[in-house]
């Protein structure tokens, strides 16, 4: 391990000696060098120094040796509430054993990010970023700590501080034998007057880790066993009341209660709220207030989704398709349309999909109680965060930033619906009119899947020149539908050697909400482009296999995915009579994926099987092996229940689908036999890895079917009646 | 209002409720037994499953009226204490959990199935457990999870 940096070495002017036994929070600058101690139990001091100094405490040290590391992002499953504390941990020098995590508050300033672009810091868990975002920060922090903990035992024993070294949880002088435990030290810390930033070296060298790339059980687990985590759905105050909304089943559309005497008289109401979206129900029980809910007469507005029907949409974007207006081009390589134009051979595709809904199990609620003049809010709930680490709630009540206190919860699912903060603005709306009494604002399943932001329907159409050789010289990809980025995400092709690329957007408004699911375009792009690339394949009497190595001749970490999930998937080998193989490589946040599924198919009901699944993945430094399986596990169960199960259709601008009778998730009964994921061994920087087995599925799938059966499948969800359809056509 | 009294989680417990007021709030919001979840209130998803006398039920769609005096509720918070539960061992040994929002319910029915059927075979066992929806998708966690607590083989790593 690597002890000092000659470009940290600190300027040691001035010194600073704490004695606490009681414990310890080191506040380590963000942005500059401004270390400070404080007792862990002055938290006024604290407090002061964070608000006023934009200064961050990531850790707290007691003399019992207890490391308290705070977890600044959201734990939704992902497992944030691990992985970034044993990034800090390594750096630390901390004994995993010692730690114990926290969420850290939610103020951007001291523990934001550095995921989102320069000069900026921001809190949000989205697009897979968390690790990515924070490991640098976090090991120069870890780093830090370590290196006042050397300081001070360097000064305590009087030696030079270049003798001092550290083992898990103590540090050492080893020409004395001398050590002193973290826990020791913390009554005789000394402070150096600067710190050195570790900016430009002093970190642990890779081959030196002992908990990245190992595997810790993570710190969420044991109380998800025992009913014992809390979300905020589980939160109950003191006076809590309980509200529902009545939200327009049409997005946009005005509400006017016509029957609000009546409501306000029955059991338990508190307060009835007229909302600009809705009308929210106040009552002592939550039973109350559904039941005012169910008994509330309202009347309507018109709205631009009125009359919207999501199939007939498909119709507009042929029309759009074919005879244009053209939309704005997002890659231009080449001259793929004059390539396309004047090729001796094409391959051609239209492919679309229906809108699917995040329909996470938490359905969507915050706690929120405002004081009585109005002026301070405390919010409890599992969020994504956002731009604003407030969540929109200064804005809503018109109130100060530094006024509202967020209580970070577990989240019981996001996949991207959770960094939205309607429910969080909302509850706090809500909170005002009963100030200061709490409330619990619940979604209940209907509200969820009926006033959800959706994935966004799209028309997609790809085409592939080829030469002579069987080479695609030019790639085509123009996408029909409403969302803009969310629809665009994935299209581009950045690891195949095609020298003339082409894609365009052709937006259509529609005033339905949407919003990024996990992997957002990605899914529905690499499902057209991975299943051309196999009719080319097909059509060229070329392995997709080859082909896709062929592809790949100048992206040599994408090729070595693709090998290994040949290797592990027996891809050569043939499949026994009834089934066969299908893959696709994408790249999503960074990792590189390629998949191989197995599948089988039963031609009398139109139902696929998928048997087994396979994948290896270029996701750079892994912190926790495990937990990138499991993430690729659950991200392609994720994947076959929106592509073989989900469908949320809208007909007059309503949602038809309201709970989980009617859009159906995935079940164990159509979980594959097995999932194998294989990590490729990297140093190069951590990428997202939580939503990379997600889009492989679609074109797994359809590949795999179009190698058994020769047909395809171009419309999401492949349910059995277009599974029947693509067999009979 | 009316009087009811069950012995939930071993503890002979009196709740005063209206006859039509369901399990699921009762438990969660009186009684501050949060582990069993809301998920979608029409017994399509599993996340509020308790034991009524032993058999696996959904919290959301039972009365307080349909349960009978001294009825035995054991919830999430009833199965152990300290996750000395095989079951619990096994969760924690397989890192099943992911948001974790599912999981009571989930070992709520499982809990049910080794009862029944110590020795379940995997067609068992999904058979058993395909009425509990996991969003994140950790359903061959759960399969592995019970096939090692039925299998006993909870040693190392377990906790």
């Amino acid at each position: 391990m690597k002890t000092d940096s000659s470009t940290s070495t600190p300027n040691l002017t001035r010194r600073t000696f704490i004695k606490q036994t009681a414990g310890i929070s080191l506040v380590i600058g963000a942005t500059g060098l401004v270390p400070q101690l404080f007792s862990c139990t002055d938290t006024a001091a604290i407090n002061k120094a964070l608000i006023s100094e934009s200064i961050g405490a990531w850790v707290r040290l007691t003399s019992d040796g207890i490391i308290t590391i705070l977890n600044p992002a959201a734990e939704m499953g992902q497992g944030s509430m691990t992985s970034l504390p044993v990034i800090f941990a390594e750096e630390m020098d901390a004994d995993w054993d010692d730690v114990r995590v926290e969420f850290s508050p939610q103020e951007s300033d001291i523990y934001g990010s550095e995921g989102w672009g320069p000069n900026r810091r921001i809190m949000l868990s989205a697009g897979s970023r968390v690790t990515k975002g924070y490991f640098n920060l976090l090991r120069r922090a870890g780093a830090q700590v370590r290196y006042v903990l050397r300081y001070s035992a360097a000064e305590l024993w009087e030696v030079p501080l270049k003798e001092v070294t550290s083992a898990p949880s103590k540090i050492i002088h080893n020409s004395s034998g001398r050590s002193i435990s973290y826990g020791d030290l913390v009554s005789h810390i000394f402070m150096p007057a600067e710190l050195p930033d570790f900016k430009e070296g002093g970190l642990k060298d890779p081959v030196d880790f002992r908990l990245i790339g190992k595997d810790q059980p993570r710190t969420d687990i044991a109380g998800k066993v025992n009913g014992q985590a809390q979300f905020a759905i589980d939160v109950r105050l003191p006076g809590m009341l309980y509200a529902v909304i009545e939200r327009g089943r049409v997005h946009g559309a005005k509400p006017t209660l016509t029957n609000k005497t009546d409501v306000e008289a029955m059991a338990g109401i508190i307060s009835i709220a007229e909302l600009g979206h809705g009308i929210g129900f106040i009552a002592e029980k939550i039973e109350q207030a559904l039941a005012a809910r169910k008994a509330s007469q309202i009347e309507w507005s018109e709205a631009e989704m009125s009359g919207f029907d999501s199939e007939r949409a498909y119709e507009e974007y042929s029309a759009i398709m074919n005879k244009g207006p053209r939309g704005r081009a997002v890659t231009e390589e080449g001259n793929a349309r004059r390539v396309i134009r004047g090729a001796s051979k094409i391959y051609k595709g239209d492919f679309k999909n229906d809108y699917v809904c995040h329909a996470q199990m938490e359905p969507l609620n915050s706690v929120v109680q405002v004081t009585e003049d109005g002026q301070h809010a405390e919010v409890w709930v599992g969020t994504q965060q956002g731009f604003d680490s407030k969540l929109g709630v200064p804005a809503a009540l018109g109130i100060a930033p530094e006024n509202v206190k967020i209580h970070m919860q577990y989240l019981g699912g996001g996949f991207g619906r959770r960094s939205m903060t309607d429910f969080v603005t909302e509850g706090a709306l809500l909170a005002k009119e009963v100030a200061p009494r709490p409330v619990k604002l619940m979604w209940t399943r209907e509200d969820d899947l009926t006033y959800g932001a959706y994935r966004p329907m799209s028309l997609q159409r790809v085409e592939a020149a080829v030469n002579g050789q069987g080479q695609i010289t030019a790639f085509s990809h123009i996408l029909v539908g409403d969302g803009d980025n969310l629809i665009a995400s994935g299209i581009r092709n950045e690891y195949y050697d095609i020298p003339n690329q082409y894609a365009e957007l052709r937006i259509v408004p529609h005033g339905v909400r949407l919003k990024h699911w996990r992997a957002v375009g990605h899914g529905p792009n690499k499902f057209a482009i991975e299943c051309l690339i196999d009719e080319v394949a097909r059509g060229e009497g070329i392995d997709p296999a080859v082909l896709r190595r062929r592809l790949m001749n100048k992206s040599p970490r994408a090729l070595a995915t693709l090998e290994e999930v040949v290797r592990i998937s027996g891809w050569n080998d043939p499949s026994q009579e009834g089934r066969a193989k299908g893959m696709a490589f994408l790249e999503r946040s960074g990792t590189l994926s390629s998949g191989v599924c197995e599948i089988s198919v039963d031609r009398n009901s139109g139902k696929i099987k998928v048997h087994r699944f396979w994948s290896a993945h270029d996701a750079g430094i892994v912190i926790q092996p495990d937990n990138v399986r499991a993430q690729v596990e659950g991200g392609i169960v994720m994947g076959m229940s929106s592509v073989l199960k989900e469908k949320l259709d809208i007909v007059d601008g309503r949602a038809v689908q309201s709970n989980y009778h009617d859009y159906q998730l995935l079940r164990m009964e159509d979980a594959p036999e097995s999932i194998e994921t294989s990590i490729i061994a990297s140093d190069g920087p951590p990428q997202g890895v939580g939503e990379s087995g997600t889009p492989l599925v679609a074109c797994c799938i359809a590949n795999a079917f179009l190698a058994l059966t020769g047909k395809r499948l171009r419309h999401l969800p492949f349910t059995p009646e277009r599974v029947l359809e693509a067999l009979n056509g | 209002m009316a009087q009811f009294q069950w012995t939930i989680n071993g503890k002979k417990t009196t709740v005063e409720a209206d006859e039509n007021e369901i399990l699921l709030w009762i438990l969660r919001e009186q009684l501050g037994l949060t582990g069993t979840k809301y998920g979608c209130g029409i017994a399509q998803c599993g996340s509020c499953t308790v034991h009524l006398d032993g058999s696996p039920v959904r919290a959301c769609m039972l009365t307080a009226a349909s349960i009978r005096p001294g009825q035995k509720i054991t919830t999430i918070e009833g199965l152990s204490t300290d996750n000395s539960h095989p079951l619990q061992r096994a969760w924690i040994k397989a890192q099943v959990p992911q948001c974790g929002y599912c999981q009571s319910g989930q070992i709520m029915q499982a809990a049910a199935l080794l009862h029944e059927n110590p020795n379940p075979s995997r067609e068992e066992i999904v058979t058993h457990m395909n009425g509990n929806l996991c969003r994140c998708g950790t359903y061959l966690r759960i399969i592995e999870a019970i096939d090692m607590a039925a299998r006993g083989d909870l040693a190392a790593g377990d906790d």
